[in-house]
């Protein structure tokens, strides 16, 4: 059994799961005050009469962090930050305890200005000055060198309560973007971690004695422990849930879209060949653009509660929701009302859905139905137009190779899953419209907890094999070794299979969800005056998002 | 130092699968560090650096530009319509004023390349800044422009699509041709008999560094321009001044590009050469991107960047001076060189030797001019290369006078067509394109 909790916004769902099946499922209002109580709620829910000793794990889906970040429940975080030349400081996302030291490696990871460990002593000085626990190390091009961050963390060693290196927190290269996440990881840090040791002595409450797993952005899970040092991995957790949920009921190996559509707003998330689409850089939460890999999604401002009013005899849905539906009591016409008017939907009361389209009706010189008619066909025009948007968006990525450029897949969804209060009755129009066909998955209100349930352990690693300098480094790892001239792109992808298959085991995968693939496989001569004089190798390795084995084969909740 | 920001343009196309050879110069690896340094530098965050993804030339775009024979499928691969397609989706996104500017940091180059091609000269098959022209004039009517070639090397192939075209002024700045290939590039080449004065060649003398460049820019290059009031300015971006590029002699640095493109301030930008991948590339682009941005490029400077080693000398600075004041003059005079020059003929004809080292052919060049008040002139081509092809090119140019089309067009029909393995008709004007062969 497989107990899967989403800890959303507004509700708390749960699944429990057994065989392949859903067999319980519940859903309680969040308590924003004590998440703890949402969790004791589903969990007595679930668990009474059940044998715990079959169950095999928990896998936990949480806002704690989202949540702290979008209030500004932070703490505040020292930036030490080894920039060198490029961007000015102005340009860069830097918090007001920063300070700028000397140092710089470049794109090739060689050393090019020496750390003073005078200015590491000064500025923790002043850091300790102002009462400050958190710091975060980063620098220029770490991810190809983290010495220097290395440096400044041991002279810090004993100082403060935390710190965090920006080259643990991805591979990628974006140093304004890793200063991001760093300072977010940093912020976040002690609030993380005094709620997971609550969640800890919980479930060791509830005797249960099982894994633990945490869910990601990228809608894959790691072990509780581990999640301790990589608080800012959780962010964004709750959309990736609900497209791993909606992956796990679709059994889908195709492109398809999948649409999430509530009563504010409407998440789109694409698959290609049935793998969410992953954002190449990373997610943004509250204009803090990261490192953290992410699924793909776009949010518009159009869901059943939203909004309707008429200017110059045009339809305005959108982007405010006041309250629910006027049917269901709330003050203002919404695209949920001209679904009642048109029978798609028999929920409210239907004399006052009448109402509210007789009022949009009057203002645009037409009766009711017809009003019924143009909210419902405007509703699912602008939410199509951004399905179709988004598509165009990712077939016209830049590519890098002529192989790219003439052969590159085109992403052509062929199913399109629809979630979410609105889905039955828009789901048929949005299918005609975007000449797709429309499936709603079954379980489709508990979609989140059912993702968390089934997610497998994501993780992914870069290499830079260097073979003129014979350094091979691991930028998450913050590994370095010498490596033989003679080195291949099959030694890099090797070593990369076997360090990721060795890390993503120590992070809580079971041998059977150790799915690797190389993502990234290039290698380059590096010619000095005509010679070569070595090769630039790159691979990147992953896990991908993806569900546990025996789901993944197309078994059904 | 605070800018007002603008919308840049950025089309990217490393080609990491593309190369003329392993170990040379133009190969894969040559943007692999550009690459990096744009990525960690997070440029592409920007809410006003937008990258697009190139578009492909097609064979049309390309015969606007040239004569390739036998041709244009013949001396190209895909690597080359990307790249002259990047510069034009450049320039349809500044155009269709989606952005304020673009740059086109594309490969393969293509400055060295000549109105008739057999091969690849100078590493560049076809002409993509000339290509994109020709595609700019046809698709939106713009008459005047002004090509700023800043590579090390005289946009030799530049100069000679355009050497009769007196709406496009040439300007190339670059390393004495008597000290680097392609040889040429010397003040005295100013241009065909109705165009003179609108190719201007600004050859500067080895270990130039961003003073003579800046002076020149301010002294020369700027006012200038202000005369010729283009309708757009194309940078012919070559980053091959730079005080460590291999195959070159001067002391160019990032900073002094920045400077060099904020105070220019081009609506297209096309990289040409530049071979310092590792020391210069990354930071040169990082350079020109920030400065077309208008984002403060104050702190771009290489990591082994010391300004005293790389001051010129005053002799240099002195013998720039004069240089700079030669130009001026030239130009202000330009008008009237034509009748010392062309007296009473009715045709100009020179002769020229053409060197493809990249593809080691020779090729004999006959052009003639017809002399004309009216247009730009009729041109007529006869070229014999080493390869055994032989050809004749008849090219009616935009705004063609009714005597020069009549003319070209009569000589397209009597060229006995046994004696050349084709003969090409290119009417710039009309937009056609006609070959015919025996």
């Amino acid at each position: 059994m497989i107990l899967g909790i989403d800890v959303g916004g507004t509700h708390t769902d749960a699944v429990l799961i057994e065989n392949l099946h859903v067999k319980r499922k519940t859903k309680v209002p969040t308590d924003e005050k004590n998440l703890l109580n949402s969790l004791l709620a589903v969990t007595t829910d679930l668990l009474k009469d059940e044998q715990l000793e079959k169950l095999e794990r928990v896998v936990l889906s949480t806002t704690l962090s989202t949540n702290a970040i979008v209030q500004k429940k932070t703490d505040r975080v020292g930036m030490i930050l080894i920039s060198g030349p490029g961007l000015p400081p102005s340009l860069l996302p830097v918090q007001k305890d920063s300070v700028h030291i000397r140092g710089y490696s470049n794109h090739r990871g060689a050393e090019m200005a020496a750390i003073d460990p005078g200015e590491v002593v000064e500025a923790s000085r002043r850091f300790r000055e102002k009462e400050i626990q958190q710091i975060g190390v980063v620098g220029k091009f770490s991810t190809r060198n983290p010495k220097q961050e290395g440096t400044v963390r041991d002279l810090l060693e004993g100082s403060f309560q935390h710190v965090s290196m920006g080259h643990r927190l991805s591979g990628h290269l974006n140093f304004p973007r890793r200063i991001a996440t760093t300072y977010l990881n940093e912020s976040i840090w002690r609030r993380y971690n005094t709620f997971i040791s609550q969640i800890q002595g919980f479930v060791r409450d509830q005797g249960i004695n099982v894994p633990i797993y945490i869910l990601k952005a990228d809608g894959g899970t790691f072990d509780i422990e581990h999640s301790r040092e990589f608080p800012v991995q959780t962010i964004l957790s709750g959309p990736a849930a609900s497209i791993m949920g909606i992956l796990s009921m679709a059994r889908c190996r195709r492109d398809a879209v999948a649409l999430d559509i509530g009563g504010t707003t409407t998440d789109i998330a694409l698959f290609a060949d049935g793998v969410p689409l992953l954002e190449p850089f990373g997610v943004t939460i509250e204009g803090h653009k990261t490192l953290i890999r992410g699924l793909k999604t776009r949010s518009i401002g159009l869901g059943g509660d939203s909004r309707i009013s008429v200017t110059d005899g045009g339809l305005q849905i959108g982007p405010v929701r006041e309250g629910p539906a006027y049917a269901c009591g709330g003050p203002c016409p919404t695209p949920t009302d001209a679904m009642i008017v048109l029978g798609l939907t028999g929920i409210g009361d239907a004399s006052l859905a009448r109402k509210a389209m007789e009022d949009v009706g009057r203002q645009m010189g037409m009766g009711i139905e017809d009003a019924a008619r143009a909210v419902h066909e405007e509703t699912c025009r602008i939410i199509s137009a951004a399905v179709t948007s988004m598509i165009e968006e990712v077939n016209n990525k830049p590519v890098y190779t002529i192989h790219e450029m003439l052969e590159g897949k085109k992403l052509v969804p062929k199913t399109l899953f629809v979630v979410g209060g609105p889905a039955e009755p828009i789901a048929p129009r949005l299918a005609e419209l975007l000449g797709i066909p429309a499936q709603i998955p079954e379980h489709a209100e508990v979609a989140n907890a059912i993702g968390a349930a089934l997610a497998r352990t994501t993780a992914e690693m870069t290499l830079l094999a260097d073979t003129e300098q014979r350094i091979l480094t691991i930028a998450e790892d913050g590994y370095q070794e010498s490596i033989p001239a003679r080195f291949t792109k099959a030694d890099a992808i090797r070593i990369g299979q076997d360090r990721l298959r060795e890390k993503v085991k120590g992070m809580g995968a079971r041998e059977e969800d150790l799915e690797i693939e190389v993502i990234e496989d290039m290698e380059f001569n590096m010619v000095k005056q005509f010679y070569t004089t070595g090769k630039n190798i790159r691979v990147k390795v992953q896990v991908k998002p993806g569900l546990i084995a025996g789901f993944a084969a197309g078994g059904k909740p | 130092m605070t800018k007002k920001p603008r919308k840049t343009g950025l089309i990217f196309f490393p080609a990491f699968d593309w190369a003329i050879s392993p170990t040379h110069p133009e190969r894969e690896e040559r943007l692999l560090y550009t690459q990096d340094q744009v990525f960690e530098e997070g440029l592409l965050d920007f809410e006003n650096i937008i990258e697009f993804k190139p578009g492909m030339a097609t064979v049309e775009d390309i015969n606007r530009a040239h004569i390739c024979v036998p041709d244009a499928r013949s001396v190209i691969t895909e690597s080359h319509l990307i790249s002259a397609g990047g510069a034009i989706t450049a320039a349809d996104k500044v155009l269709r004023k989606e952005v304020d500017n673009a740059f086109a940091l594309v490969r393969p180059p293509g400055h060295h390349a000549m109105l008739v091609v057999h091969g690849a000269r100078g590493f560049c098959n076809i002409n993509i800044e000339a290509v994109m022209v020709e595609y700019i004039r046809k698709h939106y009517g713009i008459r005047k422009v002004a090509i700023v070639d800043t590579d090390c090397h005289h946009g030799d192939g530049t100069q000679d699509i355009y050497w009769n075209d007196p709406d496009t002024l040439c300007i190339s700045i670059h390393q004495d041709g008597r000290t680097l290939y392609p040889g040429t590039g010397f003040q005295e080449e100013m241009g065909g008999p109705n165009a003179l004065g609108y190719t201007i060649n600004i050859p500067l003398p080895p270990r130039t560094s961003d003073e003579g460049f800046l002076y020149t820019l301010e002294n020369a290059i700027l006012p200038i321009l202000d005369d010729f009031q283009p309708e757009l300015i194309i940078n012919s971006a070559g980053q091959d001044n730079h005080y460590s590029d291999p195959i070159t002699n001067m002391r160019f640095s990032a900073r002094g590009y920045a400077l060099l493109n904020d105070r220019l301030s081009p609506d297209i930008a096309v990289l040409e050469g530049g071979y310092s991948i590792e020391k210069a590339l990354p930071y040169v682009n990082m350079g020109i991107i920030l400065a077309m941005a208008g984002l403060d490029y104050d702190s771009v400077r290489e990591p082994d960047f010391n300004a005293e080693s790389l001051r010129q000398s005053d002799e240099l600075t002195r013998k720039i001076e004069r240089d700079v004041a030669e130009i001026r003059k030239l130009w202000k005079n330009r008008y009237s060189f034509k009748k010392k020059m062309v007296g009473d003929s009715r045709y100009a004809r020179r002769q020229k030797g053409i060197y493809y080292d990249t593809d080691g052919i020779s090729e004999h060049q006959e052009e003639t001019v017809r002399i004309c008040e009216d247009c730009g002139g009729l041109v007529l081509i006869d070229s014999q290369a080493d390869t055994g092809n032989r050809i004749y090119a008849v090219i009616i140019p935009r705004h063609a006078c009714p005597t020069c089309r009549r003319e070209g067009e009569e000589f397209y029909g009597k060229i006995p067509v046994q004696q050349y393995s084709h003969v090409y008709l290119q009417d710039r004007d009309k937009d056609n394109f006609q070959v015919k062969s025996r």
